[in-house]
């Protein structure tokens, strides 16, 4: 069965909120507690960038899916791919670093033309990879022996899945998706993915079906492992629970639904200032399909961008790096934290 | 319109604890703990607490356990399903008086 997409991106239906500055003044025009402030009385502020860890690069964003709580706004019509001279600049930041892990996303970072190229480098470079995937794209036709070469290649998949029933995953990303999810996890499955002892990783992300702070990560996976394995015969390794960014689509739900003030409240009264200390924007470069670069995704789609480009930069020039926050940094601080 | 209930009331909830703070603190130290995963998961407590919260007619843990039920994992047919169990015992609880009834009547019928 095809996916049925729920809406066209905001950039194809030339939405106002297709502008990442548009998008920053709805959030600023709220009159919530400055996030810069609430860094600060934690006495934590200003934040400022560890060793780079992990470099993620978003190799473009076009999607075979159009959920409705994508902060990339990706889907089929996007046209931004990541180019060979980007590549190859991100290629040489990575030989000439330390940074152990790539993380390849998007979009749905699988459908990039020269994605196996990526992955097959960064192993010969002895590096960690992880692809962000959402399932579905090995269902497409020419993608179904995806699994096979991410196991080869020893790639952690972590793999979107609102939730551990059909209902309210299809309704966040398109009818038919949950079923043909499990037929991928089920793929990744009969070849060791998720199980301890072969070292293949299956990790799984949930994303709150709404207006809606995740639940506890703990408790929530032992739920699911049980759940998918008793219902689907479905296993994993880890589930991660995180906080949906009030940008992009997600932020188009929460203005449709006038949810924006009440989500927006809850983001910030929940701020919790242990989670600051383990931020991902601490240890992640993230690198833009056109090779700018950012603090994280979320930055990245809001064009919150560095000074430095991937042309013209070290691992070590970026060290100890003022990191740029904004309203939206509440996501992230929430609760138990989202990274 | 002047109603006694108020949206907003539900976040003002801690003010409780602003008159014999102790027993706030007890109360809430113990609330805490019971929701916490133990033999039953947070997301089965959250269903059980949105069938009372129905039973004993709050709006407010209507409000706060229909946000935790989906926070925790449960969907909207589960919800429902907690609802009619309420519902049940309610009209099961109605219906079993009806011994105290019958014997009523045939105790004074001839």
């Amino acid at each position: 069965m095809a996916v049925k997409t729920l809406l066209p991106t905001l950039h194809k239906r030339v939405h106002p909120l297709a502008s990442p500055v548009y998008q920053q003044g709805l959030l600023a025009d709220l009159a919530l507690r400055p996030f810069t402030e609430a860094v600060a009385g934690a006495a934590q502020g200003p934040l400022r960038a560890g060793h780079i860890e992990v470099l993620q690069i978003n190799v473009g964003k076009r999607c075979n899916q159009t959920c409705r709580h994508c902060h990339v706004d990706a889907g089929p019509d996007r046209p931004e791919v990541m180019p060979r001279e980007v590549l190859e600049a991100c290629f040489r930041l990575l030989e000439q670093s330390a940074i152990p892990t790539l993380d390849i996303t998007g979009g749905a970072p699988e459908l990039h033309p020269h994605f196996r190229e990526m992955v097959a480098r960064a192993c010969a470079l002895g590096r960690h990879v992880i692809d962000r995937c959402n399932l579905t794209v090995t269902q497409l036709p020419n993608y179904a022996d995806l699994p096979e070469f991410l196991a080869t290649h020893r790639v952690e998949v972590i793999a979107s899945l609102p939730a551990c029933t059909p209902s309210r995953t299809d309704a966040q990303r398109g009818e038919g998706v949950f079923e043909q999810s499990i037929l991928a996890l089920r793929h990744f499955n009969t070849l060791g993915y998720g199980q301890e002892e072969t070292g293949l990783v299956l990790n799984l992300v949930t994303n709150p079906v709404g207006a809606l702070l995740p639940g506890n990560q703990a408790s929530l996976e032992r739920e699911w492992k049980r759940e998918l394995q008793r219902r689907y015969g479905v296993v994993f390794n880890r589930l991660y629970t995180l906080t949906n960014m009030p940008i992009g689509r997600f932020l188009e739900f929460l203005i449709a639904s006038d949810n924006l003030e009440g989500y927006m409240t809850r983001l910030v009264n929940a701020f919790n200032p242990a989670t600051v200390v383990g931020l991902m924007c601490r240890s992640t470069l993230s690198v833009g399909w056109d090779g700018q670069l950012y603090n994280c995704d979320f930055n990245q789609m809001l064009e919150l961008a560095l000074p430095q480009t991937i042309f013209d930069v070290s691992a070590q020039d970026l060290d100890r790096r003022l990191l740029r926050v904004d309203q939206h940094c509440f996501g992230c601080t929430a609760g138990a934290g989202s990274t | 319109m002047e109603t006694y209930y108020h949206p907003k009331d539900l976040a003002r909830f801690a003010e409780i604890g602003d008159s014999v703070p102790e027993l706030w603190h007890k109360f809430l130290a113990w609330y805490n703990a019971v929701f916490e995963d133990g033999a039953l998961s947070e997301r089965e407590k959250a269903l059980i607490a949105l069938a009372v919260a129905h039973t004993v007619q709050c709006p407010y843990c209507i409000d706060a356990y229909s946000v935790s039920c989906l926070e925790k994992g449960a969907d909207i047919e589960q919800m429902t399903e907690a609802l009619h169990v309420a519902a049940a015992i309610r009209g099961g609880a109605t219906l079993v008086h009806g011994v105290q009834m019958r014997d009523h009547v045939h105790k004074l019928s001839m």
